[in-house]
């Protein structure tokens, strides 16, 4: 799993890469927190190169969203491939979170 | 035909060993990717179940059988904790929205979606979950 997180336009774009399992989630999820713990309320997560997520990984994607809720903030998810994509259909995530096209599409959506 | 069983210790950070036998009995199996992802996350899904709770009192292992059964390929996860049907944790409910959904309760779900069937038997002292794909 590689995380790389920056800053562009209203939000921070942050890219989730590679496998997003019962290993690789725990590195994740502090990353994660250490932005929102830094202030960040508009998050997108770029997932065009994760390959593979399990229930550990929505485990995080689901606590996101829960942060950023209680501080008022938005998530977007941007990029999904097919078999992520699938994995999202089948625990409702695909309904539950505001998936875009691309990162740029995101963004456009932040308010 | 039966490839062989493989066991694991049950810690998460053994995934990786769990997987690397699976898929190289899933690619001698002929499975094609789309088969072969679901069956990684029906392993990974069983297996870190019994890494949290299936030895509460100490270290074990996971014994992980991979077989052909005709068209079907099968496998099994086992482990020889306390018994427990893991089947028989209820739903989860998809509708909820971020506010309201719990964290967790996904992992079995997963298995049931992904796997044609799903079994599980209390077997001389083991618990087994048996997948068809």
């Amino acid at each position: 799993m590689e995380f790389a997180s920056r800053q562009e336009g209203a939000g921070t774009v942050a890219e989730i890469a590679g496998r997003l399992d019962s290993v690789t989630s725990p590195a994740c999820e502090q990353r994660i927190r250490e932005l929102i713990d830094g202030g960040v309320t508009s998050l997108v997560l770029d997932l065009a190169r994760l390959q593979y997520v399990s229930s550990a990984g929505l485990r995080v994607l689901l606590l996101t969203a829960k942060l950023l809720k209680a501080r008022d903030g938005q998530l977007r998810i941007a990029g999904v491939q097919p078999e992520v994509r699938s994995v999202f259909d089948m625990s409702g995530f695909s309904a539950m979170f505001q998936v875009e096209e691309s990162v740029a599409a995101a963004l456009a959506s932040l308010t | 035909m039966r490839f062989a069983t493989r066991l694991v210790p049950a810690r998460i950070g053994e995934l990786g060993a769990a997987n690397a036998y699976v898929e190289a009995c899933a690619v001698a199996a002929g499975l094609d990717a789309r088969t072969r992802f679901g069956l990684q996350l029906a392993l990974e899904e069983a297996f870190v179940n019994v890494c949290h709770y299936g030895y509460p009192d100490g270290p074990g292992d996971v014994a992980v059988t991979c077989e052909t059964d005709g068209p079907r390929f099968v496998l099994e996860v086992a482990d020889w904790g306390p018994p427990f049907d893991v089947l028989a944790l209820p739903a989860p409910d998809l509708t909820l929205g971020v506010a309201e959904r719990p964290i967790g309760g996904l992992g079995v779900h997963l298995i049931r979606t992904l796997a044609r069937d799903v079994e599980y038997r209390r077997d001389e002292g083991r618990n087994v979950l048996r997948m068809m794909f």
